[in-house]
């Protein structure tokens, strides 16, 4: 029965780690740029959620609705002005760049926020679990889990049946031909970075009511998301979603073995499948 | 002799330290063809691209419907109603055949060209709507790239060597739906290696060697030798 409970655990903790990934996976797509900062950006998020819930009141899951357009606008303005002047033929330049904004992000934390872990209160949604045969679900994880799934969905909608998704897939296959359409690129990479911090904010607001953060968590979760869109394979939104489930099942399976091996499952296995399957489990078929 | 659409005035273009284009005065009046022919690296491409938008120069060095545009970028050159069919077709292969024509709608210019009067042009692609434009022939795709280019509605296009690659049916059928493409009011700009297409749908051609303007006239009258001089750059 553990055994059992540990695998459903780990599918739905699955669920946080695509929605880590999903963002990370969005940029790299359309403009190739790995952002370090991303983890950063997620603890940032859970921040500005905490600050929302005490500064109005509201429950965190209503704390979204302010943190989604404040990362949003946050993303689009951090794009124009500064992460486009970064792109170009060589990775090594955004690379730096997130990475100092990595930096600057959790020195600003420490000194709003203090080292001192904290956790946003969901109230009864935290306790609340449905049971399930011998098994009892908790709803908060069940709740988190279906989110990804409408993330990624409406993402893989966006990406294959709107325009912004045709100008999406445009500019990733071909940059000066997508500009010859009347697409600006840079506008266009904006909106991606919008999009992928609005994702950024429901993933942080999510961490943030499961478990306590403090500045310096950040490095993690971009390892999380990193691994899940590698063993997803790259370009593929539902491959991330799996990736996500395969590491969160290895880390709670992990966990189940020993306590103290969660994390370390889930970097065996993102090596392993990384070893057997070096463009992940589910590359995109084209490029 | 018409009113003057696009001109270029000493236009230079560089790649890094290398110079590819020098001082090249050019120029298209409304509802014109002009040919550009020229050897291999002669300067054809980056010309388009210049005019495109796709490689910098200083604003004063193309002039367009009054405008200097020589620093747009492309996707405001694509506004103001240039299009370009890119050498070596260069579809999105991410996107649908159907996706790429919509895409080329970007603009939403108005004019005659849509769906629909794209597909009357070139049936074939109705059929193939939904496919990857990678699984097109050759020469379908570059019915694509043309597509695509229209779907713009634009004032002047600017076809970069459309029988590049494809066999010798495929270009006569390219070819005979030129008239209806360029028929109405449109002017073009068509570089072409195959000389005798080039100057039998033109009116004027310019002959580049070497980044430089060698030869400019009447594409009907001009003696072949001249041509030919020009062309490999031997006196
Ligand atoms: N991306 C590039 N980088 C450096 N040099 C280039 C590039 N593209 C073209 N060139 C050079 O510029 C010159 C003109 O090229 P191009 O305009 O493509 O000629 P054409 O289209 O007439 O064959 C050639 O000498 C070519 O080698
Ligand atoms: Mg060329």
């Amino acid at each position: 029965m553990n055994w059992i409970n540990a695998i459903v655990q780990g599918i739905l903790l699955g669920g946080l780690y695509a929605l880590f990934a999903a963002g990370l996976s969005l940029i790299f797509g359309v403009m190739r740029l790995v952002n370090i900062a991303h983890g950063d950006l997620i603890v940032l998020a859970a921040y500005l959620g905490l600050s929302t819930t005490i500064m109005l009141g509201v429950h965190p899951l209503l704390a979204m609705l302010v943190v989604i357009p404040l990362m949003a606008l946050g993303g689009y303005v951090l794009q124009r002005g500064v992460l486009n002047h970064t792109l170009g033929d060589d990775l090594l330049p955004p690379l730096l760049v997130t990475f100092g904004l990595s930096v600057i992000i959790q020195n600003a934390l420490l000194e709003g926020y203090t080292a001192d872990p904290q956790k946003m209160s969901a109230g009864a949604l935290e306790t609340a679990s449905l049971p399930l045969g011998d098994l009892s679900i908790g709803v908060l994880p069940l709740l988190t889990f279906a989110i990804a799934v409408l993330v990624i969905g409406g993402l893989h909608w966006m990406f294959y049946h709107t325009a912004l998704g045709r100008a999406f897939r445009a500019v990733s296959d071909n940059q000066d031909i997508a500009q010859l359409m009347g697409l600006n690129r840079r506008h266009i990479f904006g909106l991606a970075m919008a999009l992928s911090l609005a994702i950024t904010a429901v993933a942080g607001i999510l961490l943030g009511v499961r478990t306590n953060f403090d500045p310096s968590i950040g490095g993690a979760r971009l390892i999380f998301g990193f691994e899940a869109v590698i063993i997803g394979g790259l370009g593929n939104l539902w491959g991330t979603l799996v990736g996500g489930v395969i590491l969160g099942v290895a880390q709670t399976i992990g966990a189940q073995i020993n306590p103290g091996w969660q994390l370390l499952a889930g970097h065996i296995t993102f090596l392993f499948i990384l070893a057997v399957r070096p463009r992940g489990l589910f590359p995109r078929m084209t490029g | 002799m018409p009113d003057t659409l696009l001109s270029t005035h000493q236009l230079c273009a560089f790649y890094g330290d290398f110079q590819a284009l020098y001082d090249l005065d050019i120029s298209v009046a409304a509802g014109e063809v002009v040919a550009i022919i020229g050897a291999n690296g002669a300067g054809k491409t980056t010309l388009l691209r210049s005019i495109a938008g796709l490689c910098e120069n200083e604003s004063q060095q193309v002039q367009y419907r009054g405008m200097s545009i020589g620093a747009q970028r492309a996707d405001q050159i694509a506004f103001n109603g240039i299009a370009l069919v890119p050498e070596g077709r260069q579809l999105f292969p991410s996107l649908s055949v159907e996706e790429n024509l919509i895409i080329g709608g970007q603009t939403k210019r108005h004019g005659p060209w849509n769906l629909q009067s794209v597909y009357q042009l070139f049936p074939i692609l109705q059929e193939r709507r939904q496919m990857p434009s990678t699984q097109l022939s050759g020469g379908q795709q570059q019915m694509v790239a043309i597509g695509r280019a229209l779907m713009a509605n634009p004032d002047l296009i600017l076809f970069d060597e459309i029988s590049l690659g494809l066999a010798p049916v495929i270009i006569k059928t390219i070819y005979e739906a030129l008239p209806g493409i360029i028929g109405e009011g449109l002017s073009a700009m068509i570089v072409e290696q195959d000389i005798s297409k080039a100057l039998s749908v033109s009116s004027r051609f310019y002959c580049l060697q070497e980044g430089r303007s060698a030869l400019a006239g009447d594409s009907q009258t001009v003696a072949r030798e001249d041509i030919s001089k020009a062309y490999f750059g031997v006196d």
